[in-house]
């Protein structure tokens, strides 16, 4: 479905990619870990096309197209889906409002009519149930006043929303108490198909005890330097990202 | 129904099925403006004597004024003599069906969905569709008739209703008031009229649709409206006119009268033309509205969103008389390319307890300038009164210019006086996290702006509401990337 | 702009008084008044005047036709500011007096002299009228038609002066009425640093009229502290027109104190012409009786990535009236703009008003621009609270009042000039 051959990306001349090779394939969990500056929220952002870093080289092909080429919104009508790490504030429109106009935008770049107001408000009511959250909550602002536990949920709703091929969750644990994170891990593995691919981005292994990955990748200043099992998440929790570091600097 | 639920349906911007236009005449004054041209109109409108001196006086007022020069606004200079005061459409001079019209044209009506039929009038093809207006009017008429409702043409209201007229025409604005209200008192050519009496709360919005066909004419209509004790009525003014590359001046007056208890609720979505992308043509609207709250615990509300026009000198205002009466203003003003809005309000507190509320949102864009120009005047006499301003202010692009100018005069110590101004511009990661979910940048602007102007749109009926959503995404396009 | 016949008179007056200077021949000071006739004197309904009444007040007051007034005072201890080891110079009627003026710090920190030899011998042409023209307001014409006295200020590079500088304008009327012109010339060189008062007095009970014209220049990485204080028992009227130019990577501070006097006009100008630049506009505005206090400010952002936060406040007690009028400009280019005004008001009394106008006015996308004005009265519930506790009624609302007003102190650092302010606000207030 993804793949990534050594990526390389800058934010004004700071170099943070140095050369990522990443393949995701449909029905699969990959977990991409790494110490804080490592590079992992940077290539979410790349993957989802935000235009403050520069690809300097390498490409990506997503289901047969070249990513790079496509603007966001292409990106996002192909089937890519990022949940924010730090989703931002829009005053005055609703989520009802922002997703109508997303899935409509997306069902148009498909080929599909839009849905009208009663489909709609129905898809609403059965993919709120996922991730159990309030219709008041999306009736507001969109995430205007949101604790990060509701803005977080809220990533997830528009996800189950959507219906990405690939969702890219960057640091979707941070700042989540425990239920929060149970309630956001259950709407993640609802959602998980053998038809789709899930990236997650954490800092912890806390969320795989909840999402279990079927990759685990370890990224250390812009690169991919150990990948493995879900074991290896459990045994970087053990022996810290120091282990990492001091083996990498022994080879 | 919640108010998102709504928005979820999908409405298509309706006529204005409540509607009723403006009847221009058929016959034209010769250009310029003198007393004979003052004594054309009034005569070819048959109008009493009191009337015709009254025009005159204004006429005679406006000859020793001069035209304002503090708004924020340049253009060059006007000349007077060169309109046609009074003027219909000539026949066959406009095109003869769609095809001959300009396809940009077209493609804006096609956008905020309107229908044929009004495409043919707005594209100024002489189409008999006037007709059906009036016999939309007069169903309703009826309707509201047996009220006590009166809801006609100005020039009706004159030869039907002239106890009603001689009394309060000019009670809110002078005929001298101002430069562009004396010139409107002298030669308006018609408007509206709407009496609603005690204790009637009128059941439908009554509404009309302004518009300039003829080329080099000027437009002044009059609008009146007096609410009798314990009424209520809301009323909704829509405008538009045909591109043209000559600026056309328009200076209406519109007065409202709310006596005890009453609240008359005036909404405008004003899309005039307002020029092409180099800023060539456009309407010059200098429009002077003002609201007495004559009566106690009586309430003002003017909505205004205003898209159109290439200058806009505009002031809804309220004169709070009546203790406790209450003055609110509410508008979204967006102006693109070459357009200049000098726009705001004036909330002048007489009576005891008054409280007024003004919510300005402006939005420039393109090499625009925009300007909120407002008055907060507390009078010795007012004692507990209350006023909160936000006049907020969205730049798009770095060629326009965004500016606040309000005026806060407090004359008594118990009154409360607030004011918040900011200034901002849309985040690139607001446009970024849209993007992400598949909405493209305009969209994405238009989603924007709309959740700005938000606080606005929603004092705005229904299908106003929607109308005026699509007219601000339509303003912007093309102001971003 | 029609002037109305008194008006016209007025012109003509001073203008005759003009001829009988003593520079009434330098093509300098002869344009100035041209541009001061051409611009003429404030009506009603000259929007920026429309609230300062000043030209009916020098019609009233004053008879042009004299000058020159005498002074008796001999001893300016009373004009001081206790503890505060300062620099002084005195204007006495707007000219400099030698005897009075006392410098205590060293010339390499701070170089002082006469304006008008600054001019003759040219050491003063690359900033004199560089940044304050005529055409700027109509008493900027007229000061520098005639202008009768001034200094020229320098703070050498990299400089710190280690003590303030004070300078004391004593009008006196005691004999006669008093018409004063000064003005003022302020260079602080890149990276120095230097802490300015200006103070001034009035004594006696007959008119007094006085314009000034002050341009400061700050240049980059240089630090400026500027306090005016405007207590003036007397019938003082006075406009004020001061600008001050930032370049680069330049701070500024400044507080005005207007507590007295019968017509205050400032004119306080800010030209932020380089980046990286901060800028601190404080204000307090303590009325009582008739005195009208007129303060006009401007923020001018020329250059992107600065910043500048305004805070005006006033208190208006008696027959007073505050004015408060302040523009933030954010021109074309000047992006990364981070510019705040807040100017907060109570009335006292119901003879008392307030006009206040704070405009914005933006000409770039990427800012964070806002305002916030208010009027109103103390807080009921916090009043209640105090009393709740003891306090009196009078002794709550002062503590208030106080409260509210200290917070434009804020940005002083001097702990003796900080302390004396502290002492003439509290003062003030337990009076209201």
């Amino acid at each position: 479905m993804l793949t990534v051959k050594n990526l390389r990306a800058k934010i004004g001349e700071k170099q943070i990619l140095n050369g990522i090779d990443l393949q995701v394939n449909a029905g699969e969990v990959h977990a991409i870990m790494g110490p804080n500056g490592s590079g992992k929220s940077t290539l979410a952002s790349v993957l989802a096309g935000r235009e403050d870093y520069e690809v300097t080289e390498g490409n990506v092909q997503f289901l047969g197209k070249d990513l790079l080429e496509l603007e966001p919104d292409k990106r996002a009508c192909e089937g890519i889906f990022l949940a924010f790490q730090y989703p931002v504030e829009i005053p005055g429109v609703s989520t009802v409002n922002f997703m109508k106009t997303a899935l409509n935008k997306i069902r148009e770049y498909r080929g599909m009519s839009p849905l009208d107001a009663v489909a709609f408000l129905q898809l609403m009511k059965e993919k709120m149930k996922l991730v159990e959250i309030d219709q008041s909550l999306l009736s507001r602002s969109l995430n205007e006043g949101f604790s990060g536990g509701e803005k977080k949920r809220n990533e997830i709703f528009q996800m189950a929303m959507l219906e990405p091929k690939l969702a890219i969750l960057d640091e979707t644990d941070s700042g989540l108490d425990i239920d929060a994170l149970r309630i956001v891990a259950n709407g993640v593995n609802k959602l998980r198909s053998k038809n789709n691919a899930t990236i997650l981005v954490t800092h912890y292994q806390r969320l795989l005890e909840y999402i279990v990955p079927d990759f685990v990748h370890v990224l250390y200043k812009g690169r991919i330097v150990k990948s493995g099992g879900k074991e290896l998440a459990l045994e970087l929790e053990a022996k810290g990202y120091d282990w990492i570091k001091n083996e990498l600097a022994i080879a | 129904m919640t108010k998102d639920n709504q928005v979820l349906e999908d409405i298509t911007s309706k006529e204005y099925e409540h509607g009723w236009a403006t009847d221009l005449e058929a016959d034209e004054s010769p250009k310029g403006l003198s007393e004979d041209t003052v004594r054309f109109i009034s005569s070819r409108k048959q109008e009493p004597e009191w009337l015709l001196e009254w025009r005159l006086k204004a006429y005679r007022n406006w000859l020793k004024m001069t035209e304002p020069k503090w708004p924020n606004v340049k253009y060059p200079k006007i000349n007077y003599q060169d309109i046609i005061y009074y003027s219909a459409p000539k026949k066959k001079t406009g095109p003869s069906s769609l095809d001959e019209v300009d396809p940009e044209l077209i493609k804006t009506f096609e956008k905020l969905g309107i229908s044929l039929t009004e495409q043919k009038r707005l594209s100024g093809i002489a189409v008999d569709a006037v007709i059906d207006s009036v016999s939309v009017a007069t169903t309703f008429k009826e309707k509201l008739g047996e009220l006590g409702i009166i809801f006609c043409s100005f020039s009706e209201a004159v030869r039907e209703h002239p106890e009603l007229i001689k009394k309060y025409l000019g009670s809110v604005v002078p005929m001298n008031d101002n430069y562009f209200a004396a010139l409107n008192s002298a030669v308006f050519s018609d408007g509206s009229f709407c009496y609603i009496p005690k204790g009637v709360r009128c059941p439908m919005e009554l509404s009309t649709y302004f518009r300039i066909n003829a080329a080099n004419t000027g437009q002044f209509e009059r609008t009146l409206i007096v609410a009798e004790e314990g009424s209520y009525v809301s009323y909704l003014e829509g405008c538009t006119a045909p591109m043209r590359d000559e600026n056309q001046l328009h200076a209406a007056v519109v007065e409202l009268y709310a006596m005890k208890d009453a609240e008359i609720k005036y909404s405008t979505v004003q899309n005039w033309y307002p020029g092409d992308k180099n800023g060539k043509g456009g309407i010059y609207n200098f429009v002077t509205k003002r609201g007495l709250c004559a009566g106690d615990h009586s309430k003002i509300s003017w909505t205004q969103v205003e898209t159109g026009s290439a200058i806009t000198w505009k002031y809804p205002s309220c004169v709070l008389k009546g203790d406790y009466s209450m003055g609110e203003f509410y508008s979204v003003a967006v102006t693109n390319n070459y357009q200049q809005a000098d726009t705001g309000t004036k909330m002048t507190h007489i009576g005891k307890n008054t409280r007024s509320r003004i919510v300005s949102k402006g939005i420039s864009a393109g090499k625009s300038q925009n300007s909120y120009r407002g008055q907060v005047h507390i009078m010795k006499r007012a004692t507990n009164s209350r006023n909160f301003s936000q006049c907020d202010s969205l730049l798009m692009g770095d060629q326009c210019g965004a500016h606040t100018f309000p005026y806060i005069d407090v004359e008594n110590n118990t009154a409360k006086v607030e004011h918040e101004a900011t200034t901002s511009k849309i985040g690139e990661d607001q446009i970024f996290y849209c993007l992400q979910r598949g909405i493209d940048e305009e969209a994405a602007v238009a989603l924007i702006v709309n959740g700005y102007a938000k606080e606005v749109l929603n004092q705005l009926p229904m299908e106003f509401a929607v109308e005026a959503q699509k007219l601000l995404a339509l303003t912007l396009e093309g102001s971003v990337g | 702009m029609t002037a109305t016949t008194s008006d016209i008179d007025l012109i003509e007056k001073i203008s005759g008084a003009f001829k009988k200077t003593a520079d009434a021949k330098d093509n300098h000071r002869r344009e100035a008044l041209a541009t001061f006739q051409k611009i003429g004197l404030p009506n009603s309904k000259t929007e920026e005047y429309r609230f300062a009444p000043i030209t009916r007040a020098l019609e009233k007051n004053f008879d042009f036709d004299k000058t020159g007034s005498s002074s008796d005072i001999n001893s300016i201890e009373k004009f001081l500011i206790p503890n505060l080891d300062a620099s002084v110079i005195v204007f006495l009627n707007g000219i400099y007096s030698k005897t009075l003026s006392k410098i205590v710090s060293p010339e390499s920190e701070l170089r002082i002299s006469n304006l008008k030899l600054s001019i003759e011998n040219g050491e003063s042409t690359p900033y004199f009228q560089k940044y304050l023209a005529n055409s700027a307001d109509v008493f900027s014409a007229l000061n520098s038609a005639f202008w009768q006295d001034g200094i020229f200020i320098q703070v050498p590079a990299n400089t710190k002066v280690e003590k303030p500088l004070m300078i004391l304008h004593i009008n006196d009327a005691e004999n006669s009425q008093s018409i004063g012109h000064t003005r003022l010339l302020v260079v602080l060189q890149e990276g120095s640093e230097l802490t300015l008062i200006e103070r001034s007095a009035s004594v006696g009970a007959n008119a007094i009229f006085h314009s000034f014209a002050e341009e400061i220049i700050v240049k980059e990485k240089a630090t400026l502290d500027y306090i005016k204080i405007q207590n003036d028992e007397g019938k003082l009227h006075q406009v004020a027109n001061s600008i001050i130019h930032q370049s680069n990577e330049s701070k500024l501070s400044t507080f005005t104190l207007t507590m007295n006097g019968s017509l205050i006009r400032n004119n306080f100008n800010i030209a932020i012409d380089g980046e990286k630049c901060e800028s601190h506009f404080y204000g307090l505005y303590l009325l009582n009786g008739n005195t009208i206090a007129d303060n006009h400010t401007v923020v001018d952002h020329i250059k992107p990535n600065s910043h500048s936060n305004e805070l005006y406040k006033g208190v208006m007690d008696g027959n007073s009236k505050g004015v408060f009028n302040g523009k933030i400009f954010v021109r074309p280019h000047a992006q990364k703009t981070n510019a705040f005004q807040s100017n907060r008001n109570i009335l006292l009394t119901d003879t008392s008003t307030i006009n206040t106008k704070p405009q914005l006015e933006i000409w770039a996308d990427d800012v964070k621009c806002s305002h916030g004005c208010t009027t109103g009265q103390l807080d009921e519930e916090a009043l209640f609270y105090l009393r709740s506790r003891g306090i009196s009624h009078e002794e709550a609302k002062a503590m208030l009042l106080y409260a509210f007003a200290a917070e434009t102190l804020e940005p002083i650092k001097n702990h003796e000039l900080k302390s004396y302010l502290d002492d003439l606000i509290s003062g003030r207030l337990n009076k209201f």
